[in-house]
């Protein structure tokens, strides 16, 4: 079967070194031409790092890279995108206010006597987008465009520069189910013209559904390559993390008390705040106590600034009209800070930039937000030997990996450091946990043991805010589920009233 | 260990560039340390007046140090250093009478709360205005300055001499100087500089407000997640480092001068931030920097009469050729690959 055609892409036993750690260990991995092929892994797995040598992004300390049967040794990308090798990045590399025809060309205009030929251009590239069903507004500034066209956008650049083979890195990460519909669509239509493609991924329906073959990388390694029609979800699963995971967490009833944990009324934001397109105007609900309220959207759509009113209410940058309580306390005019001591956990949106001190040890991330707690300081002074008792319990606990309390926060997994965070907040024998996409960027293994934790807060009577962009999250965990579209609340379920399509509708603002 | 080896490598490295442009301007460069040694540590009294210049550089490398760790770039050192000592002058000149030890403690007192006032301003500055606190010290600076020439010329002026100083302040408020440094004005303000370097450190590294400035310094939208006051934390970090910088008032005034001389620092405000920036914000590192640009500043006085083509000058070049080699982070990694190769 596989020497019937010569391989598009074919990875001979691709080594990479960063320092003592080994991101590539001998990796082997063959892609048919005119296939998607899945590359599937959890985070540090190694996926990005072997798309990476294959793009020229740096070259591999051992092993050979083939590309239609010539062995090719990468300068920089430049080499590889003369080979017919694109890549679209997870976050687009794009310059906003240039228009899209110009974001197309930028690097590789045609120049004649110094002028840029758009109308050539132009009409090459209508071509291209009505061959592959790509249809763009050349003339807008591409920030103005949604990011499901930013999209497009990325990969006509690709195909304006004759790639056959394109990698895709995480590219359904900011799209809705629908625009990630139609991603799929379109990808299959390049395959179907004769391109390759190459998928990384994290998600696993991704990988079932749209792709042909798929490889898994645990460790540096590639732990299996087969089919898609041959395998499913759960060996996936099994194959990333190198045990047995439990892909679907059984969410027992909820035994709601009558008791608010939170509610805000009317909570309205004016003008934009920077980054985002949208405000909040009008938000009520509530969240009582045990029970899981999931805040369903598309990002950007204000889930940020209400976290941000929710925690910061008395400054007028996060809320200017509205009203916070909390476990019947009215908290509008509080410092965050004895918000908190109420019995507020909050598991960040991003937890780099809010919950981590980076360059810092495990154990001071630890302490970060306890060090007013009587257990960990007394009188203005910390104590560490308390400190690092709890702090070494709750690596065990939580299974923070390695377990080292003196090691920088940065330089644990992704999927460790959320396990850090949320070790943290649930010192604080939460009454209200908030937690904000709580799988973002975390693998599968983690994923479990992280919804779990939250099923089992709500147990034990913590009321629970979940927002997640992840629907998956969302329709496992939640009892009740609003959704959010331009700084409103547009929508509200119970646990098994809507489906995925028709939450991704709502989302979308229909 | 490494951490350590840096810094000592830059120094000598730089150290070794400075002496080689000396040669370019004609002199021995062999020559020229031997008389850099023997005029910082060469006796007692070199010795003493190396450690009276390196007190004050204690200070305000821990004023620049400890704003730094809240991730604030204290340039404002001079300025509070200068209404510190002006200061602690104006209280022993205002009620000379008052005795041992009830004077120096109040004096001391003064020249804390000067510049703890001169370094929270900016801090309140950018914690409820957003205003950027290198400006605002820089401007500062200027504003002490014609602070302390009113005050000076106008109000405290000496009658008995032409000079820009204030009166002399009474005998109570004089603090004792070491007798075994040949006569160099090396008084209590030295243990007491090493004192505060003690306290910032555990400040820093024990205290639930020093973890809490520091995680401000680290990660400020993390800080405030957690419900930590960020524009507290900014005040108390550019007010603390503030009042640092107004100990030097200390030694100058009570252990030395016995009144406010105009200009009497030769930028130690300024020379603080390259001291803090060798000794890595840290106070150890801190005292360390500092004895070793005390001990260039003395090193070099003498070169003006021993040597024929290079001033005191020098100093300046060898104190900036340091800080480039310590700053030179790619010439580390550099050095770094080709050792493991």
């Amino acid at each position: 079967m596989a020497f019937e055609t010569p391989a598009a892409v074919e990875l001979r036993g691709l080594t990479k070194r960063f320092g003592s750690v080994i991101a590539n260990d001998g990796v082997n991995l063959r892609i048919q031409p005119g296939t998607i092929h899945g590359v599937i892994g959890e985070n540090g797995a190694g996926k990005s790092t072997a798309m990476k040598m294959l793009y020229g992004i740096f070259p591999p300390d051992a092993g050979e890279i083939i590309v239609n049967s010539k062995t090719c040794v990468w300068e920089s990308p430049a080499d590889a995108i003369a080979a017919g090798i694109g890549m679209v990045h997870q976050h687009f590399m794009l310059a906003g206010p240039y228009t899209a025809l110009d974001n197309i060309l930028l690097g590789a205009e045609p120049v004649r006597c110094g002028v840029i030929e758009r109308k050539k251009a132009r009409t090459r590239l209508e071509a291209l987008a009505r061959q592959y069903g790509l249809p763009v507004d050349w003339d807008s500034p591409i920030e103005e465009l949604p990011v499901g066209v930013q999209q497009r956008v990325e990969i006509l650049k690709l195909l304006y520069r004759d790639a056959k083979i394109l990698i895709l890195d995480e590219p359904t990460a900011v799209l809705t189910p629908q625009e990630a519909n139609e991603l799929f669509r379109n990808l299959k239509k390049l395959r179907d013209e004769g391109k390759t493609i190459i998928l990384i991924t994290h998600k696993l329906k991704e990988v079932m559904s749209f792709t042909d073959h798929v490889t898994v990388f645990r460790a540096g390694k590639v732990t299996g390559e087969m089919p898609t029609s041959q395998t499913n979800p759960q060996e996936l699963a099994n194959l990333m993390v190198g045990r047995k995971v439990v892909l679907n967490i059984n969410v027992p009833p909820a035994h709601t008390r009558d008791e608010l944990a939170m509610e805000v009324a009317a909570l309205s934001l004016a003008g934009t705040v920077a980054g985002s397109r949208h405000k909040l105007s009008d938000v009520s609900f509530s969240v009582k106590r045990g029970e899981i309220v999931g805040v369903a959207g598309v990002e950007g759509n204000g889930q940020s600034e209400l976290l941000q009113a929710i925690l910061h209410p008395r400054e007028p940058l996060c809320r200017t009209s509205g009203t916070v309580w909390f476990l019947g306390e009215d908290v509008t005019h509080w410092e965050a800070r004895d918000i908190r001591d109420l019995g507020v956990a909050m598991i960040p949106e991003d937890r780099q930039r809010e919950g981590l001190l980076l360059e810092r040890p495990v154990s001071e991330n630890f302490l970060l937000g306890l060090q007013r707690s009587s257990a960990f300081s007394q009188g203005g002074v910390l104590n560490s030997r308390n400190l690092l008792a709890a702090a070494t319990q709750a690596e065990e606990e939580y299974d923070v990996r390695p377990r080292d309390l003196a090691i920088p926060a940065g330089k644990l997994s992704g999927g460790n450091q959320q396990k850090l965070i949320v070790a943290r907040e649930f010192q604080r024998k939460p009454r209200l946990l908030i937690a904000a996409q709580p799988t973002r960027g975390v693998d599968v293994g983690a994923i479990e043991f992280i919804h779990n934790r939250i099923v089992r807060a709500r147990d034990e009577g913590a009321g629970v805010l979940l927002v997640s962009f992840e629907l998956e999250d969302i329709l496992t965990l939640s009892d009740r589920i609003l959704v959010m579209y331009e700084g409103r609340i547009a929508a509200e379920f119970a646990r098994g009233q809507v489906s995925e399509g028709e939450l991704g509708l709502k989302m979308a603002g229909s | 260990m490494r951490k350590l080896l840096q810094p000592v490598l830059a120094v000598a490295f730089g150290l070794a560039l400075g002496l080689g442009v000396t040669r370019l301007a004609g002199e021995n460069p062999w020559h020229v340390l031997q008389i850099l040694w023997k005029s910082a540590f060469g006796s007692r009294y070199d010795f003493g007046m190396t450690l009276f210049y390196s007190t004050p550089l204690i200070f305000t490398g821990l004023a620049v140090a400890v704003p730094f760790q809240a991730g604030l770039f204290n340039i404002g050192a001079e300025g509070q250093l200068t209404l510190g000592a002006l200061a602690t002058a104006a209280v022993g000149a205002v009620w000379p009478g008052l005795p041992w030890p009830l004077a120096p403690a109040l004096a001391i007192l003064a020249a804390v709360t000067a510049g703890t006032v001169w370094g929270a301003i900016p801090g309140w500055l950018r914690a409820k205005r957003g205003s950027h606190e290198v400006i605002n010290t820089i401007m500062l600076n200027f504003i002490a300055a014609g602070l302390a020439s009113y005050v000076t010329l106008y109000l405290l002026k000496n009658p008995d001499t032409q000079n820009p100083e204030t009166r002399p302040i009474g005998a109570g408020y004089l603090i004792s100087q070491f007798g075994i440094f040949g006569g160099a004005p090396v008084s209590v303000a030295l243990p007491l500089a090493i004192l505060a370097a003690v306290l910032v450190w555990i400040f820093l590294w024990r205290t639930v407000i020093g973890f809490e400035m520091r995680a401000v310094g680290q990660n400020e939208s993390a800080a405030r997640a957690a419900g930590i006051n960020t524009g507290r934390m900014t005040i108390i970090a550019l007010a603390v480092g503030g009042g640092l910088a107004g100990l030097v008032g200390v030694g100058e005034v009570l252990g030395n001068a016995g009144k406010f001389r105009l200009g009497f620092s030769p930028e130690y405000g300024f020379i603080g931030i390259a001291v803090a920036l060798l000794g890595r914000n840290q106070p150890a590192g801190v005292v360390a920097a500092a004895l070793l640009f005390g001990a260039l500043h003395k090193g070099t006085a003498d070169l003006d009469f021993e040597t024929e083509h290079v001033t005191r000058e020098l100093s300046l070049v060898l104190q900036a050729l340091i800080i480039l080699s310590v700053s030179a982070d790619g010439l580390w990694s550099w050095m770094k690959k080709r050792s493991a190769a």
